[in-house]
């Protein structure tokens, strides 16, 4: 599905990357623990969380996460805004808590994200 | 910028130690100085991220660190050497889910446990030397081909 049907199923927020929402996502990773997202989240996947700080946008651009969903009604801090802006990655921003924004999306066709280590 | 062009390419930053605003971006740099260099992504995506790792534990247990990448002909090496406390027990700190780490750290999104069993299972070789009161020093290799 495109970012945009996310955005549609979560009733997201576009906090960054309006411009992005055409992208194509078909499989997510769920965590607050930015470790855990490195240690097992595929390239390419949305990464469900619940953590707003710049951390986040960093551990993304790294293992090439394709956009981030901020879950539970929270919103990304400043820094985390400005540096998604600069590396291109989109936030969006959803009041579902994780579990039903995972099950939002998986009702739908999006599968998990399990990398192989 | 081609790869056979810079063989062997050497690049060191500094990490300041508990500044964690900059926290990530050497790795940033690294992985966008080998994607510039045309490597594949799966490449690109181990070496940063055993890099982040490394960055993340001199940001939060180091007083400071360098991170220093080499780019040879079959292997990329990121070496993180920093001046800290060093780690008393090497073989508790591999367990997954071992972790010292402080709710600063925590609130980051890190001190899971995961960060030196994520290293060693991203590199193809991995070593660890770490004196107490002195430092810690790691040295990943991703091979190339």
């Amino acid at each position: 599905m495109k970012l945009r049907d996310v955005k549609e199923i979560l009733d997201a927020e576009v906090i960054v990357g309006e411009e992005m929402l055409d992208m194509e996502v078909a499989t997510a990773f769920g965590a607050d623990l930015m470790s855990d997202v490195l240690a097992f989240a595929k390239p390419g996947s949305l990464l469900l969380t619940g953590l707003t700080n710049d951390q986040v946008v960093r551990t993304a651009d790294i293992i090439e996460i394709a956009a981030i969903i901020i879950v539970r009604g929270k919103k990304p801090n400043v820094e985390a805004v400005k540096l998604a802006k600069e590396l291109q990655i989109p936030i969006l921003a959803t009041k579902h808590i994780l579990f039903d924004a995972a099950g939002l999306l998986y009702t739908k066709g999006m599968v998990g994200s399990l990398e192989k280590r | 910028m081609e790869a056979t062009e810079d063989i062997p390419y050497q690049r060191s930053f500094y990490v300041e130690g508990g500044n964690f605003s900059y926290a990530g971006i050497v790795s940033t740099s690294i992985k966008s100085i080998l994607k510039q260099m045309d490597f594949p992504n799966d490449i690109v995506r181990k070496t940063a991220l055993v890099s982040y790792e490394s960055e993340i534990n001199i940001v939060s247990y180091a007083r400071k660190g360098v991170i220093k990448l080499t780019v040879l002909s079959d292997i990329i090496q990121i070496e993180a050497v920093d001046e800290g406390p060093g780690i008393p027990n090497i073989e508790l700190a591999m367990q997954e889910g071992y972790s010292t780490a402080d709710n600063k750290i925590r609130e980051m999104g890190f001190g899971a446990g995961m960060g030196l069993c994520n290293i060693k299972s991203y590199s193809d070789h991995f070593d660890l030397i770490s004196e107490v009161g002195k430092g810690t020093s790691l040295k990943m290799v991703i091979k190339i081909h």
